[in-house]
């Protein structure tokens, strides 16, 4: 593996008894896309924070291109950043919020102009350079902020949550566009997230937090496909903790799961499957999610079901069906991190 | 958890270099400051209560002295009813029309609003000056308007003009505590009270007392420390009826016996302390009151309440916009009540007490020195105690004494002033007697009120701005003044035209502060009414008056102006 263009090491951060960070290690590569999951309170916002300098760390170190930074201010840290409230200017225009950083620096009038109307070409909003923040969407004021952090021509990117204050549809709008700026200008970033879809959809790999600490680092197949462990497969997406206890032909052992999406249905009577007893069908557009017992030990299963299924199998309340686990879309964890998420 | 090697987790080194910011060099001037100008002067005041004229320790002999003293002991008591008087009288008087502007359909609410904040403008002494024509020896009420009425007697020299004055004084600070109490409400409480089947006697013990409990609390206080300690009415109309205020200034000016000044200084600080303790617990609770999600007040009909409030708003608005117009009128006729034909010789002041217009006028250049500096000051240091991120304790020191300033009466400041600065030995001796110990005790007297308005401006804005800047490698003071300064001038202004109109009419702090060759308008006042005087010192409240309402009128413009341009700025939801 190359040599990592941001490296953060060993990092630790304790407000008096408090440890928001426990020996947080993270190597991340020049141009990768880094989201930092989790759950409100585990740390991720303090660690954006440590990395932009606005907090010291207790212990540890970040390298940025090889150059120790750790206790450089963050002026002298060149990095372009995104707030969730995005902190624009209210009483600049679009075009002076993205002049502000590099007025006042060697940059002649005619270069400033230059490098202002091409970020904001960038994100789509040169017709829109003379108004005010308040005059502008959400959406637009997020893209504002997108180009007023990225003019500088930062080392690298750091996003806090950009997108939550957003409605549902232009979230996910934005979320294409900042990916297609992101690969364009090949520019590190790393966001910080709540959302698990919105890390799903965007990172080059997830950082997955917890109390303070790492929980697992990897691809977004990697952390869905194969968590590491029951709180990263319960928080990214939905899933099925089983009972340890012998399912007909398949074979289940305690410390297993399995995603709904993975769990076959077919009519009652199979000969490999499982009886259960359909107790909730939830229509949720493109499928159905139905909440199922066992016949035998009463385990509760989430499952979806194609809307074709659905109809052809009858499957309303109170129906019976055979449920079937796929061997190989079984997800397995070391046996002592079960008792996490109980 | 295990102890990882050393190579792994480096100390963090911090660098000299970042510590010398100019921020926190900023911060540390501000705390140094706000202990010259505040916290030594103090001290050097209270330790002066417990030291004999040859600088011994006497311990607590003074105020063993003071209470063994029947003429002494005797202020306190009378300052204790007459404030209690005062306060019951006002906070009555200003729930009842704040109600009546706020939840009620009454016609013509912004004139009330600002009648009821006229007397704000106007020197304290001024309302002794025209009890005086109205009720005094030769009052136009007393010979029953020109013997058009039966005469009418009352003893006005003493509690009863005290008090009518110190009413007029408090209305308007109870009233816009109570207007705002009354305007952060929810209208979800009614419709729940509503629902619930309450009547009207019980939606208003249930649900608009409650809500205004700390409004309440704090206009008491407020008005109860404010009475206290206030010298221009008891000075102006008090006869030889003593107070705690009166007294420091005799003991001080008249037998120069500072220790014992300084003794009465503390009396006279200790409501204040409690009624900012009060004040500080009354905000925390009802910061907490309001949530985002709450409704505005909808005012029901009721024509008979709308009547009721409408005549009593009335009746005070005229009984406030009296005093005024009394004095407006006294110093612009030639004999009262004997010719009243018109003129301005009262506006010739050269052969008054005191020395021509030359008070005006240096209370006008004192007062807008005053606005000036103290906007700048109180504007920079609300931003480094607000804004900064580094310093923490310092500027948690800095926020205290910013804040302390609200427990100390005038004549404090004022005396505390004298002792600290009238030392040979202190390297700031040299401003004393000049106009700028005055612009100083003024700054100090009124900064806590002003801190607060730019802290709450500053509050509103989003806190990010300074990391943005920050990241962007631009210096803190640009974002400074182009963002805070464009987005806070509404605060800005109202900072401004608070200090100016406060300097134009005190006295307590600067009485003592003045030297024989530069005296103030408001001071001269009490000169002349010492020196019986009396048309020219309306004469000098008018135009202290007028000045104050011009200033207030072009605040106003300013503001329209300031609000017109920064409309594009505000966001549209709000």
């Amino acid at each position: 593996m190359s040599q990592a263009y941001l490296s953060i090491q060993g990092v630790d951060k304790s407000f008096g008894s408090f440890n928001a960070l426990k020996e947080i290690n993270i190597d991340i590569q020049k141009n990768e896309f880094i989201c930092l999951l989790g759950p409100s309170g585990c740390g991720k916002t303090t660690l954006l924070r440590i990395i932009a300098g606005l907090e010291k760390p207790s212990h540890g170190r970040i390298i940025v291109g090889g150059k120790d930074i750790t206790s450089l201010p963050p002026a002298k840290r060149n990095f372009g950043m995104v707030f969730q409230s995005y902190a624009l200017f209210p009483n600049l225009t679009a075009y002076q919020n993205v002049a502000y950083g590099l007025q006042g620096k060697k940059f002649s009038r005619k270069e400033i102009d230059e490098k202002v109307k091409e970020v904001l070409s960038l994100v789509d909003l040169m017709h829109l350079h003379d108004r005010y923040p308040a005059q502008l969407s959400g959406g637009q004021q997020q893209r504002i902020a997108l180009a007023r952090a990225i003019v500088l021509s930062p080392d690298f990117l750091l996003l806090d949550e950009p997108l939550s204050a957003l409605d549902a549809k232009v979230r996910v709008k934005l979320r294409e566009q900042i990916c297609e700026l992101q690969e364009k200008l090949g520019i590190t970033t790393v966001m910080v997230t709540h959302d698990q879809e919105e890390a799903l959809t965007m990172a080059d790999r997830i950082v997955v937090m917890k109390n303070a600490e790492v929980v697992q680092i990897g691809t977004p197949e990697q952390v869905y496909d194969e968590p590491n462990s029951p709180f990263v497969a319960d928080f990214i997406g939905s899933i099925n903790f089983l009972e340890d206890e012998e399912y007909g032909g398949s074979i289940i052992q305690r410390n297993m799961a399995v995603r709904p999406e993975h769990i076959r249905i077919s009519g009652p009577g199979s000969a490999t499957g499982i009886s259960a007893i359909v107790k909730h069908v939830e229509f949720r557009g493109a499928f159905y999610r139905l909440l199922l017992q066992t016949v035998l030990t009463g385990q509760h299963l989430t499952v979806d079901v194609s809307s074709q299924i659905t109809h052809h199998l009858k499957l309303t309340k109170y129906a019976e069906v055979s449920v079937e686990f796929p061997q190989d879309k079984m997800i397995n964890f070391p046996s002592e991190t079960m008792v996490v998420g109980a | 958890m295990e102890k990882s090697p050393v190579t792994m987790r480096p100390p963090i080194r911090r660098r000299w270099r970042e510590f010398i910011s100019m921020q926190n060099m900023l911060i540390v001037v501000l705390v140094l400051t706000l202990t010259t100008s505040t916290l030594i002067p103090l001290i050097t005041l209270f330790s002066k209560a417990f030291i004999n004229k040859e600088e011994q320790f006497i311990g607590l002999a003074n105020f063993i002295k003071y209470f063994s003293t029947p003429s002494l002991a005797q202020s306190l008591s009378n300052t204790i009813w007459i404030s209690v008087l005062s306060t019951l009288i006002a906070v009555s008087l200003a729930f009842v029309y704040a109600y009546g502007i706020s939840r009620t359909g009454i016609r013509g609410k912004s004139y009330f609003h600002y009648m009821a904040l006229l007397p704000l403008f106007e020197p304290t002494m001024m309302h002794g000056i025209a009890l005086t024509y109205l009720f005094g020896n030769q009052g136009i009420v007393t010979n029953g308007f020109f013997g058009l009425l039966p005469e009418f007697h009352i003893q006005i020299y003493g509690p009863i003009g005290i008090v009518i004055s110190e009413v007029l004084y408090l209305f308007p600070q109870a009233f816009l505590i109570f207007i705002t109490a009354l305007t952060i409400t929810d209208q979800r409480l009614y419709d729940a009270a509503e629902t619930l089947g309450a009547g009207k006697i019980k939606t208003f013990f249930t649900v608009t007392l409650p809500s205004v409990k700390y409004g309440l609390i704090s206009a008491i206080f407020v008005c109860f420390t404010a009475s206290f300690t206030d010298f221009g009415a008891p000075q102006a109309i008090g006869g030889n009826f003593n107070v705690l205020a009166t007294d420091i200034y005799k003991q001080v000016i008249g037998q120069q016996n500072m220790s014992m000044g300084a003794t009465v200084g503390i009396l006279l600080t200790i409501p204040a302390i409690i009624a900012f303790a009060v004040d500080r617990f009354v905000d925390r609770k009802q910061r907490s009151m309001l949530s985002s999600k709450s409704t505005p007040y909808k005012i029901p009909d009721g024509r008979l309440r709308d009547g009721f409030y409408h005549v009593f708003c009335w009746v005070i608005s005229i009984a406030i916009l009296i005093p005024l117009i009394t004095t407006l009128f006294a110093s612009l006729i030639k004999v009262w009540p004997y010719n009243l034909h018109f003129s301005l010789k009262h506006f010739d002041f050269s052969n008054v007490a005191g020395s021509g217009l030359e008070p005006f006028y240096n209370s006008l250049k004192v007062s807008f020195i005053t606005a000036i500096v103290g906007t700048i000051v109180t504007f920079v240091f609300a931003y480094l105690i607000e804004k900064s991120r580094t310093m923490k304790g310092l500027r948690q020191v800095g926020y205290f004494l910013s804040i302390l300033p609200l427990a100390l009466p005038g004549m404090v400041i004022g005396l505390a002033y004298i002792f600290f600065f009238n030392n040979p030995n202190n390297p700031l001796n040299w401003i004393y007697g000049t106009m700028i110990i005055i612009v100083l005790a003024n700054i100090t007297h009124f900064y806590a009120v002003p801190f607060m308005t730019a802290t709450t401006a500053l509050k509103k804005l989003d806190k990010e701005f300074e990391l943005v800047s920050e990241s962007m490698r631009v210096p803190f003071y640009k974002t400074f003044l182009k963002v805070t300064v464009p987005m806070s001038l509404p605060a800005i202004v109202e900072i401004a035209m608070y200090f100016f109109v406060n300097s134009m009419v005190t006295v307590s702090a600067v009485v003592f502060l003045r030297s024989a060759d530069f005296n103030l308008a408001a001071v001269s006042l009490v000169n002349m009414e010492d020196a019986g005087d009396v048309a020219a010192a309306a004469a000098m409240s008018t135009l202290i008056v007028v000045t104050n309402i011009i200033v207030r009128v072009i605040y106003e413009l300013i503001l329209n102006k300031v609000k017109k341009r920064t409309a594009a700025w505000q966001t549209s939801s709000q």
